[in-house]
């Protein structure tokens, strides 16, 4: 085991990705992700990291390196945000498609207009129906560690889909919280080395992503929906070895805070999940009956672990950074629709509580479990907008 | 390594075997057809490079060009592009 030292959560994630030892890496700059590339291309450059570093014009430049980088059979790594993301889009439905085991992290962080450059979930939510496994991070170990089981995910001949570790940006960016790096020789060992399934071989020509028919395309299809429901076995059982080579817990499809016994579930993923684990530990030393079933896993969406989770709630109360303008939640659905499944009538009530960085305190927590343990519901709420900055909404 | 790729039977990502494409015949797709016409071909190649399908063929020095009707989707490009309008777009009719 390593020893804990006190870094910046992106500098952390950069060295946890160099001891997966990915062979080629290209991304592009953008807040609030910049550091993990810096610092993975100082990295290279300084000879630590055997891999190329690919200066790339755009991020679709780099979601396409790393893509016929995996395709040519190589451990392929880049991370962006936000708009970021967007320009990679295309790409990562060929990656998905392809099935090329790539990974990526996404500093979450809002989508334009208007302009924030601080943390919410609607970059990586609104990539969610592409085929690329999505793991979410609470802070900045989880998200070392994460990457680790990421490139074991994916790569596992069960799998081969891209994974996405989110980290909340700046949240888990920017913080310095002590982290223990995975260690360099049990990481080689746990990882081993990537053997391409098929790959780019002038010898041995083939053709990726090529054209199909309508008798064949639904297919291939089906099989990226097939082998993201198989990952979810492979993440928990990844997630279990993970804890026993390594010595702590970094994923799984979801963890359960003293919400087995409680009347009050709230449900959330990323960084917020330590807020609401601090209101949760004051409302049991009170006596109430609250708990948190924090996602790690959202795609794919592990339907069952969640109504297990669930099943003995009184109420629920879905906490996002997200939503689906014109529609909700993002969580707050899929949660209805597995409960609605499994033939539970528990109460769910989604509460957006931060786009572009608004603050999230343990009192507005608190407020959301009094309201929802009160009796009240909501469909979706945007949590404490502040009305009277608003203009006339029908001018 | 891995199983044999096929057109037939799909490969996990949808790999295929080199040229495996070739089966599916695009032409069927086409509603106007280039008539390469012979006149005033300066053997410029340009026909040949702009075809998004890659599916122009000739020889520069006897400056006679055509297309592979099996692939050709009638996009007019060559035509277009063609500095001597040496080639045509009809309607793909009987």
């Amino acid at each position: 085991m390593g020893k804990p030292e006190i870094l910046e959560g992106a500098m952390a994630v950069a060295h946890a990705v160099a001891r997966c030892r990915p062979e080629v890496i290209a991304a592009y700059p953008i807040t609030p992700q910049t550091h993990i590339s810096e610092e993975l291309s100082t990295i290279v450059a300084d000879g630590e990291l055997d891999a190329e570093f690919v200066k790339v014009e755009s991020e679709f430049g780099a979601a396409s390196v790393v893509l016929g980088a995996s395709a040519a059979g190589a451990r392929a790594y880049t991370a962006t945000s936000s708009q970021g993301l967007m320009l990679m889009a295309e790409v990562l439905w060929n990656m998905a498609g392809m099935r090329l085991p790539v990974v990526l992290a996404c500093a979450n962080r809002s989508v334009s207009a208007p302009l924030s450059i601080w943390c919410d979930h609607q970059d990586a939510e609104s990539v969610r129906d592409c085929g690329v496994i999505q793991i979410y991070a609470e802070d900045a170990q989880e998200a070392c560690d994460q990457h680790v089981i990421a490139f074991k995910v994916a790569e596992d001949r069960r799998v081969l889909l891209p994974v996405m570790v989110n980290l909340d940006g700046f949240l888990l960016t920017h913080v310095f919280e002590p982290v223990e790096l995975p260690d360099q020789d049990l990481t080689d060992k746990f990882l081993g080395k990537y053997e391409a399934l098929y790959k780019l071989d002038v010898d041995n020509p083939m053709s990726f992503g090529c054209f199909t028919e309508p008798d064949k395309c639904m297919e291939g299809r089906w099989m990226i929906h097939d082998a993201s429901l198989r990952s979810l076995g492979v993440i928990e059982e990844v997630s279990k070895a993970f804890a026993q080579t390594f010595g702590r817990n970094a994923g799984g499809l979801l963890e359960e805070y003293r919400s087995q016994d409680a009347e009050t579930v709230l449900v959330a993923k990323g960084s917020i999940c330590g807020t609401i684990k601090d209101v949760v530990d004051e409302l049991r030393d009170k006596g109430r009956k609250a708990g948190l079933v924090c996602i790690k896993t959202f795609r794919p969406f592990p339907r069952e672990a969640v109504v297990k989770a669930l099943r003995g709630a009184r109420e629920i109360a879905v906490i996002e950074k997200g939503g689906s303008f014109g529609a909700g939640g993002i969580i707050t659905p899929d949660l209805k629709d597995a409960l609605y499944d499994a033939g539970l009538r528990i109460p769910v009530s989604g509460f957006c509580v931060q786009l572009g960085g608004r603050e999230v305190t343990p009192d507005g927590i608190r407020e959301i479990i009094d309201r929802v343990s009160k009796g009240e519901r909501v469909v979706y709420e945007y949590f404490r907008l502040r009305k009277e900055i608003l203009p006339d909404l029908v001018p | 390594m891995s199983t044999k790729l096929s057109m037939d039977k799909l490969s996990i990502g949808c790999v295929a075997p080199p040229n495996g494409s070739l089966i599916y015949k695009t032409g069927a797709w086409r509603t106007m057809r280039p008539v390469f016409k012979h006149v005033t071909c300066i053997g410029c190649r340009g026909c040949e490079l702009v075809c998004p399908e890659g599916c122009v063929f000739g020889d520069p020095k006897k400056k006679l060009f055509d297309f592979d009707p099996d692939y050709c989707k009638g996009c007019g490009m060559c035509a277009n592009e063609c500095p001597k309008d040496d080639i045509d777009m009809v309607m793909e009719a009987k």
